[in-house]
């Protein structure tokens, strides 16, 4: 139990006096994280409304896969983009392995399928109810897709959250593609992986709480801001 | 209504032959042969069930038909601006203001910004819901929301108008004053074409009626002709608000039974 609580109280000190180091393994985390769910969402917003509001053969099966990629593993999904960037891979010619950049890419990959899937579902459910009106409106294609996603963008919020909780929790990735180099690649799931195997629980502890707090934080806010906009909006 | 452009040829009438919608090979619609002039403000009767949703949903090109064709005096092409409209039983507003739910659809139908604002305001003026026009239209009620949808369609312009059982959800006040829009629109020269099982509702509002039953035409006559002296045993039934499988009952010189 000492050393638990001995971990603990290190760890809110720790917070207290932000730590240059502890500040500067968040920012990154948050840079990486929120860099990869947005273009996740850029691309994963109309990927998912397209295949809501499109009908071609082969669709079931698309959404089958897309819906299986959710579960994709993070150590796949990283050992695919290392394989990709390494210097003999196909990207290998950018040399952005163990960088930021590259783990933004691993990250991206992991959450689109998410983000793109719950948007399908969504904006499917929208589109079962709306689409008579529509139609009858002469709305078809994009310009429905487009009219649905804007109309249940509040929902969505629930998509992209996912997509930021997974890219913010996950370690397998980011390990692989980043190398977890100190000052260049360690974000906070990293370290708090490394610093565990190493002893110094307290550093652990303290990102570990911070990584609760600001997935919490985020999820409230976005809460929030979904219960005030169904009450507008109805 | 006077935008109407008198010189183009109207897309009126809408001939049906032979026309059927059919699921899993049950009849929903059973080989309905009619056609829709100008003018008169037709009423789709008939009890629940006897496919008057799925006629008009048929007529505006919501649904294909199964077998038979189904035209209009000017065919639709996809990509042009819709001439018919339709309000629903239920109403899909969009999440946004009531004047954003009718801009939205004047944009769909290829009118200018600079326009839109200004016809989505006289939309509203003639429903009396303009002090409404920045609240969400999700939010208001279901009457206002009716009229929004009447107002949305008006401000489209079209030749020809369904409504499917407009005043299915509303009560009387609210009904009232759906009916009296409904008279205005087609006071601006707009086609009505609207389902009901509501007889009070089918003489008030209607010129002439098409009377389904078990989505069969029965009968197509105005409306006098077709309250006074109905030509279907049916239709005699449906009049009398009685139960059509006791219709042994009904007088049997009643002009009905002597038309069969």
């Amino acid at each position: 139990m000492d050393v638990i609580s001995e971990a603990f109280s290190q760890a809110i000190r720790l917070i207290g006096t932000l730590d240059d180091k502890l500040i500067e393994i968040v920012a990154l985390s948050l840079r990486v994280s929120l860099s990869a769910v947005a273009i996740a969402t850029v691309l994963g917003l109309p990927v998912g409304a397209g295949l809501a509001v499109a009908k071609f053969p082969g669709r079931q099966a698309l959404v089958v896969m897309l819906n299986a990629l959710m579960g994709l593993p993070p150590v796949v999904v990283g050992l695919l983009v290392y394989l990709l960037l390494s210097r003999s891979g196909p990207l290998g010619s950018f040399g952005i392995l163990f960088t930021p950049e590259a783990m933004i890419m691993a990250q991206t990959v992991l959450i689109l399928p998410i983000i793109a899937a719950l948007t399908r579902q969504a904006v499917e459910d929208a589109w079962n109810e709306y689409r008579e009106q529509l139609t009858s409106l002469g709305a078809r294609g994009w310009t429905a897709a487009l009219t649905l996603v804007w109309d249940i963008r509040f929902s969505l919020i629930t998509a992209v959250l996912a997509g930021l909780g997974r890219a913010a929790a996950e370690v397998g990735a980011v390990i692989i593609v980043g190398g977890n180099i100190d000052g260049v690649t360690r974000v906070m799931t990293t370290t708090i992986a490394l610093e565990t195997s190493k002893g110094d629980l307290p550093l652990a502890l303290s990102l570990g709480m911070i990584l609760v707090t600001l997935v919490l934080l985020l999820n409230a806010a976005a809460q929030s801001l979904k219960q005030l906009a169904e009450r507008r909006y109805g | 209504m006077a935008d109407v452009n008198p010189i183009a040829i109207s897309i009126l009438p809408l001939r049906l032959e032979a026309v059927s919608f059919a699921v899993n090979g049950v009849a929903i619609i059973d080989r309905v042969s009619l056609t829709i002039e100008t003018g008169p403000r037709t009423i789709i009767l008939g009890p629940n069930g006897a496919g008057k949703s799925v006629l008009m949903r048929l007529c505006h090109g919501l649904l294909a038909p199964t077998s038979g064709r189904l035209s209009w005096n000017v065919p639709e092409r996809p990509g042009e601006r819709r001439r018919q409209a339709m309000v629903f039983q239920r109403q899909m507003m969009l999440r946004r203001s009531a004047l954003g739910n009718i801009t939205y659809a004047l944009k769909l139908a290829g009118v200018s910004a600079t326009e839109r604002k200004a016809q989505g305001w006289a939309a509203l003026e003639r429903v009396g819901l303009a002090p409404l026009a920045k609240r969400p239209a999700r939010v208001l009620s279901g009457g206002e929301q009716q009229r929004l949808a009447l107002a949305r369609a008006w401000a489209l312009k079209p030749e020809v108008l369904f409504l499917d059982e407009p005043t299915a959800n509303l009560d009387p006040g609210a009904t009232a004053e759906v009916e009296r829009i409904i008279h205005a629109i087609h006071a601006a020269g707009t086609k009505i074409v609207m389902s009901t099982h509501n007889l009070g509702q089918a003489r008030r509002v209607g010129d002439e009626v098409v009377f389904l039953y078990q989505g069969q035409l029965k009968e197509h006559a105005g409306v006098d002709q077709f309250f006074t002296t109905p030509a279907s045993a049916e239709a005699e039934a449906f009049i009398k608000g009685e139960l059509p499988w006791l219709y042994n009952d009904v007088d049997s010189s009643s002009p009905a039974r002597r038309l069969r």
